[in-house]
């Protein structure tokens, strides 16, 4: 056995614990783009475990786990519609995960009116993979408000990064 | 004799008149330049002057140790917390134990007035410690006129050793509201959120002290985020949204049982929680399918009630000191803009109209006034204005300034300002109604989130 293919066993048992007590989200909130902090064997493409954040990331793309939105709005645009069917097509092969959508806005915003707007985009995104076929009692909803953000400057570029809904696979 | 500051007001009723009679002022365009409270403008031609009061260390009749504290130590460490208190305040300018001499037993109900005279000093603070011989501490607080040679103020507290601080608070409590008419506020306490770690991921803990920040306490460990903590009105619990198991729901925390409950179960995000003035409900939001709106519910839990309905985001919300009312924020319009209604729900009607959007609505302990986040121009701002929504004035100019809190008097305003930039980080603030006394408060790391409690009981 490879030290390789041990690691991601870990990574599996451990992800089955993860899937045991329903709505834990995982140990990195954002996601780092390279879904590092899950399984040391991600990136290498044999060492993905099927189901995991890792071949989650590795289907829909870096940044496909992902939507965003203009400021102070929650609508699922084209774009964002892309994206969330990406989603659905790697949720429709692993029928048996769940994930967590999470709400997010940016530090322009009161906070616990950025928690509601959070909620509003996480539930968008999470309706409209519903109305693709995802199962909707797959999906948990968390909003983060401000609280989070993924990039950390002040300006309007930044922003738009994290006014976002971010899709992260908490096991099966 | 008076200290002039050109820029200082007396008495925050002297201000309060200035601004009404200028309520155009706060339609204004915001200046952008600095730190510098805009409002201090519109009241730079309103005559100005702080009282200036000499605080001595206060007297021992003998050093003694009282549970590992000299009374001779604490004879200055009280003076020194009463002229920060008082210089806190905006309204005096206290000449501390740093700056003045010591104090005999004997002066203390015989001031050398003619000393303090000679110190340009309206009035003097004298007092004494002294061991109560039961273990505990006796603190004498006395206040006086040194023009006239009389005695405003006569206060004894009888206290725990460890309590000497709020003796402290009491005395400076005596002090302002016998000069200033208004209703005392140092003997409080703030709960806050205590900030640390890069910005992407704070590391959000609840904490707690007194208003100056002394006896700060850590009260959560910071491995679930915690935000928006209110005190109860007993002091006795702590009510806030924490994050625990990925979740977003309001507890109640019982500080002297370090135990916590939810305040309702549900499986939806509830947030933006607030005691009743009785301590006897909470108003909570609660998102539905991403449809927030407002609740309220017993403090012992039970069946909560829904007070808004509207497929907007209603949120927040604070009650009226008669607890009659509650006003709360509401984007239904298009925007955030604030909102009062009845506690049943009813009656719902929007109170801001001054451009721009509102946020955080906290009725003033005294209900004459709502303070509020003001969003727009590119800064948030704090303000106030009355509870039908007339005589918007804007107290701070930041960047980003958010959350006010009230003092137990309704005369000074606690919030948060935030820095922009990828070293983003918050701090807590303190202003008073006039907008000039503008202070940064001591705490341990950043912070956020303040929440100022009555007076203690």
């Amino acid at each position: 056995m490879t030290i390789r293919k041990t690691t991601a066993m870990i990574a599996a048992i451990t992800m089955l614990t993860v899937g045991a007590c329903a709505k834990k989200a995982p140990d990195t909130l954002p996601p780092a783009p390279d879904g590092s902090g899950t399984d040391a064997g991600a990136g290498t493409g044999t060492g993905v475990v099927p189901g995991s954040q890792e071949d989650f990331l590795a289907s829909v793309g870096a940044m496909g786990d992902r939507i965003f939105f203009d400021l102070d709005q929650y609508n699922v645009d084209a774009q964002d519609q892309a994206t969330l069917q990406s989603q659905a097509q790697w949720l429709a092969r692993n029928p048996a995960v769940r994930v967590t959508l999470e709400g997010h806005a940016d530090e322009r915003g009161t906070r616990d009116y950025n928690i509601a707007l959070g909620e509003r985009r996480a539930n968008a995104a999470k309706n409209y993979l519903a109305s693709i076929g995802v199962d909707p009692s797959r999906i948990d909803v968390i909003s983060y408000g401000k609280e989070r953000p993924a990039a950390l400057g002040s300006t309007e570029e930044a922003w738009a990064q994290n006014r976002r809904a971010v899709t992260v696979v908490i096991g099966r | 004799m008076k200290r002039s500051l050109a820029t200082r007001l007396t008495l925050v009723a002297t201000a309060m008149g200035a601004f009404a009679a200028l309520p155009a002022a706060a339609q204004t365009p915001p200046a952008t330049t600095g730190d510098t409270p805009r409002t201090a403008e519109v009241v730079a031609e309103v005559s100005t002057e702080r009282t200036v009061i000499a605080v001595p260390a206060f007297a021992t009749p003998a050093v003694v140790n009282v549970a590992g504290l000299s009374t001779g130590t604490l004879g200055r460490q009280i003076a020194d917390v009463i002229a920060a208190d008082l210089e806190r305040s905006g309204l005096y300018a206290p000449l501390g134990p740093g700056s003045v001499r010591a104090i005999t037993m004997g002066e203390v109900r015989a001031p050398q007035f003619a000393d303090w005279q000679a110190r340009n000093a309206d009035n003097v603070v004298h007092g004494f410690v002294q061991a109560s011989g039961t273990g505990g501490l006796v603190v004498g607080c006395y206040l006086y006129d040194t023009a006239l040679g009389t005695e405003l103020v006569r206060q004894g507290y009888e206290i725990q050793p460890g309590d000497w601080r709020r003796a402290a608070h009491k005395c400076a409590d005596a002090i302002y509201s016998r000069l200033s008419g208004e209703s005392p506020f140092f003997d409080s306490r703030v709960a806050y959120i205590a900030e640390s770690g890069p910005k992407g991921n704070r590391i959000k803990r609840l904490a707690i002290m007194d208003s100056d920040g002394g006896n700060h306490r850590f009260i959560t460990n910071g491995q679930a985020l915690a935000i928006s903590p209110r005190f109860s009105p007993d002091y006795k619990k702590i009510v806030y949204v924490s994050y625990l198991n990925n979740r977003v729901r309001v507890f109640i925390y019982d500080i002297n049982a370090g135990t916590q409950k939810l305040v309702t179960e549900s499986s939806n995000a509830t947030f933006a929680p607030r005691w009743s003035p009785d301590g006897r409900q909470i108003l909570y939001s609660m998102a539905v399918g991403g449809n927030t709106d407002i609740y309220r519910v017993s403090a012992d839990g039970g069946t909560p009630v829904r007070l808004t309905s509207t497929p907007g985001i209603d949120v927040g919300g604070s009650f009226s000191p008669d607890g009659r009312k509650i006003v709360f924020e509401s984007d239904r319009s298009g925007s955030q803009q604030i909102y009062t209604m009845n506690i049943d729900g009813s009656n719902q009607q929007r109170i801001s109209f001054g451009g721009g959007r509102y946020a955080t609505p906290e009725w003033s302990p005294r209900g004459d006034l709502i303070a509020f986040t003001k969003m727009g121009g590119g800064e948030f701002r704090v303000g106030v204005m009355t509870p039908t929504g007339g005589g918007e004035r804007l107290l701070t100019n930041s960047w980003q300034d958010e959350a006010p809190t009230w003092s137990p008097n309704g005369r000074v305003i606690q919030f948060f300002r935030t820095s922009p930039g990828r070293e983003g980080k918050s701090t807590l603030w303190q202003v008073d109604l006039t907008g000039v006394n503008l202070r940064r408060l001591p705490t341990p790391q950043d912070g956020s989130d303040p929440s100022w409690g009555p007076i203690l009981p």
